[in-house]
């Protein structure tokens, strides 16, 4: 089903995306990289949440297809206007689904049975179907139907209890982090469910709690509660052996490096990285257990060296003496990286509105089917006549009636 | 049956990849971890639990191997070179994770291997990926997490940048893995033809800034990191209180927008009258006008104030009985041991009960990451002991005799 020439890992697979925010679209634009066909179903009365209510938007300038953060999670994707309040919407949308390989969605549970779309319904029509539902805290369970965002189940699941110093206030992850363990969680579900289906030629319905598949991310936390009675907490960047162990402000505002030693060999090709200051060649810092004892005092030794150069050049004379360090990045200058811009982390897409604009391409790359260059995300509504068309075989004609009885919407 | 049940991984790797074989044994994969005769590095990572025999298990070990069974191999050793020739005729995947070019200095390379077997999937899990400036590079956690971003994102203004201080950059390594690995996968079982995985654990970190490089990529805006506020969310620039202190902990509350925002704020007011702490001007808010796009730091100043007083008096548990009760939006801040007494995830029966050496009580461990309805993808089989399937892949399945297997334990080939 792809456009491309080149072979596609997942170009034989096809899927309907019933999915908004992050946790069920991302699973899509993922697919999508690798060559499956992902059709989005949005209608302008109901368009995917970050298209309307979050920032970026190109400009500050509010707008359907002028965000940021919905580029970020639908590039690749198509999307078909579809008005389920319309019984012929409806109907178009289970034509889709009976096509379709897989299923993506992840509103409140209940949401996709009352609207006729439940895995039980859809099954009738295609037990081949794979059908991903994911939510916070699953389909059962008492508080199934509490809601929630990303952002906040982050702290319900024990990471952000663990970011911070000892003895303060915890402080947050940015943005939903849990939200895309449990995208990385859903894709590889569904290429499961595709491999037992291919193997059995039965479909089947996953119930992804997002809650459940994040806390995998704290397991040893989990066990040191019960095997050692102590509960995990934040300690800012120190370790629980290595030392040092930390960041170091460097010479510009606001610039930092990491350094690290892990060992007493470690420790003393830094010092020597550093020349051998008096203070890095003293007893006291000789040993590992020395090291901890002593800190704090280390630490604030370390900035003092630190404090005098670039963060770029102390990740590269201290890496070339084989020690761990980096240059804390910020934002901006993950497009300057010189590494992930080796490996082409960033791809290009020019969409109409917006103009040209990065988005992430694959953290793994394949020797035998590369992702190929990707494409913008959809405006709302674009793709309508395209993907009926290639999923249905549908008429203009037949898409123009349609359209006419408010059950089809195309771009306005 | 599984998804994978008919597949064999063998996973050579370090702490890095270790959860991407732990997930392929979830799903069914008779996965063979192989680790030199000393030992793999995560069974010596702390925290450590010393059972009564005197023997030391490390959480992490234990967290991330499950079903995978464990054998020990010399790969430097000419004979440990040919034991993993012969295993690896019948793998259908490879996992390692060693420094880019090391599986070649030994002649166990892809293209080795794949010479042998085109079928073969083949990942190999790096720092910063086979190629590149940095391939060289060494990193743990925190070279990862300060070099994908993340840490600009991650603490004070004007203070050190911070990292999560439980490792995360191997799960993020291992779940790209899995997902390249799978990918790979399935395009072998369409074609019949393998191929090579370079997954980078700096690339895949790059996730954990969600949408945050978009607002550098779109408008030249810089998001940095604002302690417990977040960011972000209005064209004002106003920030919000994400983290509150309440009476035995912390709790997480954001004033959002949205239907599910609106309803939020309107249960939170009737909460707090109903103990007298909601002041007129929250009585009197029309909250479904609340555009929070638009909302100037004055404004939130003005409502997180009271609110702040409010979740002063009320614990964790009150907290989450409420938001629960009126429909809010809004969690504790939890401990990992708050997590383990979560009923909703009793109910769900997500914990697994696995015997720990020397304890009468069963650990529990998180359990399935997804529930499918045709299959399971729970633990079948504890975390491995060093060496403890030897004996039953050395010389039941592959057929070694006994006195050659004391040979090769004697010259610690295996």
């Amino acid at each position: 089903m792809s456009d491309m020439k080149t072979p596609q890992a997942l170009d034989d697979v096809v899927v309907v995306e019933f999915a908004a925010f992050a946790a069920g679209p991302c699973v899509g634009k993922y697919l999508a990289n690798h060559g499956a066909f992902v059709a989005k179903v949005e209608s302008i009365s109901r368009p995917d949440g970050f298209r309307a209510h979050y920032p970026p938007f190109k400009d500050n300038k509010r707008g359907v297809n002028r965000s940021g953060v919905f580029a970020m999670n639908n590039d690749g994707v198509y999307s078909v206007g579809i008005n389920l309040k319309s019984p012929a919407g409806v109907d178009v949308a289970r034509q889709l689904v009976a096509k379709a390989d897989v299923v993506i969605e992840n509103f409140t549970p209940g949401t996709m049975q009352r609207l006729g779309f439940g895995y039980g319904d859809l099954r009738r029509e295609n037990p081949r179907l794979v059908m991903l539902s994911t939510c916070n805290l699953g389909q059962t369970g008492p508080r199934a139907q509490h809601p929630g965002f990303g952002s906040q189940l982050t702290s319900l699941s024990g990471f952000t209890h663990l970011i911070g110093e000892p003895n303060q206030s915890p402080v947050i992850a940015y943005g939903p982090y849990i939200d895309y363990i449990a995208v990385g969680f859903g894709f590889i579900a569904i290429l499961a469910a595709l491999e037992y289906r291919r193997r059995t030629g039965l479909g089947q319905h996953i119930d992804l709690s997002q809650y459940e598949s994040g806390v995998h991310f704290i397991a040893p936390a989990i066990l040191d509660c019960q095997l050692l009675g102590t509960i995990a907490d934040r300690m800012g960047n120190r370790h629980a052996t290595a030392a040092p162990h930390g960041v170091y402000p460097c010479q510009a505002p606001d610039t930092w490096c990491t350094i690290s030693a892990f060992d007493d060999q470690q420790w003393t090709r830094l010092a020597g990285a550093m020349n051998n200051p008096g203070w890095a060649v003293s007893r006291r810092f000789a040993t590992q257990l020395g090291r901890k004892e002593n800190e704090t005092e280390l630490d604030a030794l370390l900035a003092q060296w630190t404090r005098q150069q670039d963060a770029t050049r102390v990740m590269a004379r201290l890496q070339e003496a084989g020690i761990h360090a980096a240059k804390v990045l910020n934002v901006a200058e993950l497009y300057d990286d010189p590494q992930l811009a080796h490996r082409h982390l960033w791809g290009k897409v020019t969409p109409q509105e917006v103009g040209l604009h990065h988005v992430e391409n694959p953290a793994f790359k394949l020797s035998r089917t590369p992702h190929v260059d990707p494409r913008p995300e959809p405006a709302l509504n674009e793709h309508t006549d395209l993907v009926l068309r290639r999923l249905l075989g549908m008429a203009t004609q037949q898409i123009d009636q349609l359209v006419d009885q408010g059950a089809l919407e195309r771009t306005r | 049956m599984a998804a994978l049940s008919s597949c064999r991984v063998l996973d050579l790797t370090t702490p890095l990849g270790h959860l991407c074989g732990k997930i392929l044994g979830d799903l069914g994969a008779d996965v063979i971890k192989i680790e030199p005769p000393a030992g793999d590095a995560g069974r010596s990572r702390a925290p450590l639990y010393t059972d009564p025999s005197g023997a030391r298990h490390s959480m992490f070990w234990l967290s991330y191997n499950s079903n995978k069974r464990g054998i020990t191999l010399n790969l430097e050793s000419p004979a440990g070179r040919e034991l993993f020739l012969r295993l690896a005729k019948d793998a259908d995947m490879i996992l390692e994770s060693f420094p880019p070019g090391y599986m070649k200095s030994l002649g166990l390379a892809h293209e080795n291997l794949a010479a042998q077997d085109s079928k073969l999937v083949y990942t190999a899990i790096t720092p910063f990926g086979q190629t590149g400036p940095y391939r060289e590079f060494c990193a743990e956690d925190l070279e990862l997490m300060a070099l994908c971003g993340v840490m600009s994102l991650t603490g004070y203004p004007g203070k050190a940048p911070l990292r999560i201080s439980l490792s995360q950059s191997e799960g993020w390594a291992s779940l790209y893995a899995a997902m390249g690995t799978l990918t790979a996968y399935h395009y072998r079982q369409r074609s019949g033809e393998g191929q090579f995985v370079d997954v980078s654990a700096q690339a895949a970190c790059v996730i954990q800034c969600v949408h945050a490089p978009f607002f550098w990529d779109y408008n030249r805006e810089l998001p940095k990191r604002e302690g417990e506020f977040m960011t972000g969310r209005t064209i004002t620039g106003a920030k919000f209180r994400a983290i509150w202190p309440c009476k035995d902990g912390y709790l997480t509350f954001i004033i959002y927008g949205g239907p599910a925002g609106q309803k939020t704020n309107r249960a939170l007011t009737e909460w707090m009258d109903s103990k007298g702490l909601a002041p007129e001007f929250l009585k009197t808010k029309d909250w479904n006008q609340l555009d929070v796009n638009v909302l100037t730091q004055a404004e939130v100043d003005q409502m997180e104030s009271v609110i702040g007083i409010f979740f002063a008096g009320i614990t964790k548990e009150e907290y989450m009985k409420g938001v629960v009760a009126r429909g809010m939006l809004g969690y504790p801040v939890s401990t990992a041991e708050d997590v383990l007494r979560d009923d909703q995830l009793t109910a769900r029966n997500y914990w697994q009960s696995i015997p720990i050496a020397g304890r009468a009580e069963p650990a529990h461990f998180p359990g399935e990451f997804a529930k499918f309805s045709e299959m399971r993808c729970a633990i079948r089989r504890p975390a491995p002991t060093l060496g403890e399937h030897n004996s039953e892949i050395y010389t039941q399945e592959l057929g070694i005799s006994t006195e050659r297997m004391m040979e090769l334990r004697a010259a610690r080939v295996i």
